[in-house]
């Protein structure tokens, strides 16, 4: 007897052993590349923000693996003849992270509240958008004019991302507040209680979640959520989080840095793969309403000088990790073209400075010295501007400062600016209407402020076009204005390496990572 | 001795609103807006602008210092402007790990330190002294991230015994909590044995030179009474001062060690905060690293009546 009680002892605890190790193998532990800021992704444009979106809601359309736009929320779709009335149907048996049904009520809101802060949600809204719920599941768009990015807009990756969200949230919260109450549409619920700002988030499978039957692609079809709990751990060394894989601490280090991937190959265990194709749009932001830059010759003189790859070779090893593309639009995107943009030459360069009539006034170069990247690219960008004889002073800082100083549009002498660096996503700038570093609509553009009227129309001409020739040769005529203009200059495409355990499967390479449809082997 | 140490606290209750105040203008001055980190590096002005709204970040400095001091007297610490949660939870959230981290750095380094010093000054000049002095000085010159990433290679990753990262809170266990701070704390320790063993050496040295002690081992007491019973209590007053003050150092690098580590501290939540301009979380941490201070100096001070009966308040 004593011999089957200890057999039965034993036993059980094997088999909590076992359950113990079931249920920490249902964890899957990521280190993301930054921290979220804010628990909102309508608030702003923070890609951190967005990818804790993709995780805790869900968006009626979404955009695939061939950067298709296709149904996620919705069920069918419908548009009018004349362009101006889209209508929608959810699918059935949506629930939102609180059990409660999705209705059209909810989508109109989040729509309504999202819009307020994107730059196609305004396009939209500037179009005479005009939301109504037929129903629980259905609802219309109206439109003041055909506009041909409606699906663009509503399946948008890039942040801020039109995620649908109760309207008791949506509602009560305005736009530029970040909502308090995370119940969300996803396939993964926040779990609030055990968020430690900095340090750690924590998400819980969505029970009611009702994932789509078709297979994963992209940002789109089923978000099966294929592990129990995903915990995001901000690990702020880089080389601390790559031991932790190395180890087995974490299953997947988001945002590798370069000179650590040789190692990421070298360990047991461990793979290496770009995040995503379309990667980030490195470049070189310019002052336009300020001299040094504000004189376009000056401007184009550093276009005409900037070879990408040696800014490049500034801060990857492996050329598989960025490459240059002369082009303004993503290298990826189906309207990257090289139309008019001049072939790096110093010598021509240094002929546009001595033809501009430069009067000697220094570019001041805003330097975030805290990033790698930026910092790299600085110290190139300066030696490159004193080679094509443009005075220089490099201002060391750190982000949080650049962000607030290239918000000045004072003289350099007075605390403005005449540089910075950034690499958004190259979602972002994929095609001319969304493009955030071609808008040139003066006041209202990026920081930098371009403002050029022939821009401004064939931007919103391309918004009327659906059909993809038309499209190209438009895209190809707005580049060929941006040679002269030169609202910034294109560095080239740097793509985010991810290192995970090579015993993950289903791993997704969207523009935003994602969690879902994640198994081990 | 109890009225002393009222005095004493209240009397630093300017000192520490001062210190927040000056820390709270220095940010203020300094260029850099949260409300452009919360909106992202793609945002325009006009959004930047509504978020700035929202959060009150154009109101005037020193009517937004005097809100905040209101607000603490009343025992609110303010909310965080990028997480809106309270600031007394996100300092509740991290208190641990730091205090944690510090407290077996301590226990460590004074376990290890203060005996180094008392052999290497009752062998001064010998071997064991310079061995010691030696000790000392790689402990003083190699900074705190080098010893982690070198403690990290040999235990956790060649050896593989302890986790390379994280905290384990005391209330998951004692052993997992210990296997995760073991080497931060083993970090941490280094620079602070140097500084405790040279400390006590230097002291002992001049109290083995005391008429007493020469009377005692007249008398034919024994090396080790002699050594911690007679002279250590004596030498033990710069060593305590130096233990306090070495705090400081201590929250110093615990910010570092707790980077290396992945430590979720107080170090790290000051430092994020000042990276983002989240007012409320630093002034709330530096009103609680000032009291810190004040603290420890009382209780040194306190200490100091029981080491050396001749001090009196």
């Amino acid at each position: 007897m004593k011999c089957l009680k200890l057999t039965g002892a034993l036993l059980a605890l094997a088999m909590t052993l076992a359950c113990g190790t079931a249920l920490a193998a249902d964890v899957l532990r990521i280190k993301p590349s930054g921290d979220v800021k804010a628990l909102d992704p309508h608030l702003g444009s923070d890609s951190m923000a967005r990818n804790y979106g993709y995780m805790v809601y869900d968006t009626l359309f979404a955009m695939d693996a061939s950067l298709a736009i296709k149904p996620q929320m919705v069920d069918t779709w419908s548009k009018s003849d004349d362009g101006k009335t889209y209508k929608f149907t959810l699918r059935d048996g949506l629930k939102f992270s609180d059990g409660t049904p999705v209705t059209s009520k909810d989508v109109i809101a989040s729509l309504k509240r999202w819009s307020v802060n994107d730059s196609l949600g305004q396009q939209l809204n500037a179009k005479g958008a005009s939301w109504a719920a037929q129903d629980d599941r259905t609802f219309t768009l109206t439109l003041s004019e055909s506009w041909g990015l409606v699906l663009d807009a509503l399946g948008k990756a890039g942040a801020p991302v039109p995620f649908i969200m109760p309207a008791r949230i949506a509602d009560a919260t305005p736009p530029n507040e970040a909502v308090k109450d995370h119940t969300g549409s996803g396939p993964f619920v926040f779990l609030g209680d055990e968020w430690v700002p900095g340090a750690k988030l924590a998400f819980a499978k969505n029970p009611f979640y009702k994932p789509r039957s078709e297979e994963a692609s992209g940002l789109a079809g089923g978000k099966v959520a294929k592990v129990d709990r995903i915990e995001w751990t901000i690990i702020p060394d880089q080389q601390t989080a790559l031991d932790a894989l190395r180890k087995g601490e974490i299953d997947i280090d988001e945002d590798l840095s370069a000179d650590l991937i040789p190692l990421a190959k070298e360990a047991e265990g461990v793979a290496v793969a770009n995040q995503d194709d379309i990667g980030v749009a490195q470049q070189i932001r310019l002052n336009t309403i300020q001299p040094p830059f504000n004189n376009p010759l000056l401007r184009k003189a550093l276009l005409t000088a900037v070879n990408g790859d040696d800014f490049l070779a500034a801060v990857i090893t492996d050329p598989s990790l960025g490459k240059s593309c002369q082009s303004f639009y993503s290298c990826s995107s189906p309207y990257a073209t090289k139309a008019g943009f001049p072939t790096p030459d110093i010598e021509k360069a240094r002929a546009l400075v001595a033809q501009s009539g430069y009067d000697g006034t220094p570019a001041v170069l805003l330097d975030a010295t805290e990033n790698a990247n930026i910092h790299a690219f600085v110290t190139v960008t300066d030696q490159l501007l004193k080679d094509i004889g443009i005075k220089t002073r490099v201002d060391a800082m750190d982000w949080a400062t650049v962000t607030s100083r290239r918000q000045s549009k004072e003289p350099v002498d007075k605390g403005g600016w005449s540089i910075f660096i950034s690499g958004p996503g190259g979602l972002d700038f994929l095609e001319p209407v969304g493009h955030l570093g071609l808008r040139s609509n003066c006041e209202k553009a990026w920081f930098g402020w371009p403002c050029d009227e022939q821009i401004e129309t064939m931007r919103t001409q391309f918004a009327g076009l659906t059909d993809l020739a038309q499209r190209k040769a438009l895209a190809e005529k707005i580049q060929l204005r941006a040679v002269e203009t030169v609202p910034y200059v294109p560095i080239g495409t740097q793509y985010q390496i991810r290192a995970y355990r090579s015993n993950l499967t289903g791993i997704l390479t969207p523009p935003a990572p994602v969690y879902w449809n994640i198994a081990r082997k | 001795m109890f009225s002393f140490a009222i005095k004493r606290v209240l009397s630093t209750i300017p000192v520490m609103l001062f210190v927040a105040f000056f820390v709270f203008s220095l940010l203020y001055l300094a260029p850099g807006d949260p409300a452009a980190l919360i909106a992202g590096d793609q945002a325009s002005p006009a959004e930047i602008a509504r978020i700035r709204d929202s959060l009150g970040l154009d109101e005037p400095m020193l009517w937004r210092f005097l809100e905040w001091i209101g607000h603490v007297l009343r025992g609110n610490l303010g909310v965080s402007i990028f997480s809106q949660l309270p600031v007394s939870t996100l300092i509740a959230q991290r208190l641990e790990p730091t205090l944690s981290l510090m407290g077996l750095t301590l226990i460590i380094s004074v376990t290890i330190a203060v005996p180094l010093g008392v052999l290497a000054a009752a062998w001064q000049g010998t071997w064991v002294d310079r061995l010691v002095m030696a000790i000392a000085v790689f402990g003083f010159s190699v900074p705190v991230f080098v010893i982690g990433y070198l403690l990290s290679y040999v235990f956790a990753i060649r050896l593989d015994l302890l986790p390379v990262q994280g905290y384990s809170p005391l209330a998951d266990g004692v052993l997992s909590f210990l296997r995760n701070l073991i080497l931060p704390a083993m970090a941490l320790s280094c620079v602070y044995i140097a500084l405790i063993a040279r400390i006590t050496r230097t002291s002992m040295i001049d109290v083995l030179s005391q008429d007493y002690i020469r009377t005692a081992r007249a008398k034919g007491l024994g090396a080790a009474p002699v050594l911690f019973l007679h002279a250590l209590k004596n030498a033990s007053v710069p060593v305590v001062t130096v233990i306090g003050l070495g705090i400081a150092m201590l929250i110093g690098g615990a910010v570092v060690t707790e980077t290396v580590f992945a430590i979720p501290g107080v170090g790290r939540l000051v430092v994020d905060a000042i990276l983002r301009r989240d007012y409320p979380v630093i002034q709330g941490v530096v009103l609680l690293f000032s009291m810190g201070y004040v603290l420890i100096n009382l209780g040194i001070d306190l200490l100091y009546t029981l080491l050396d009966p001749r001090v009196r308040y």
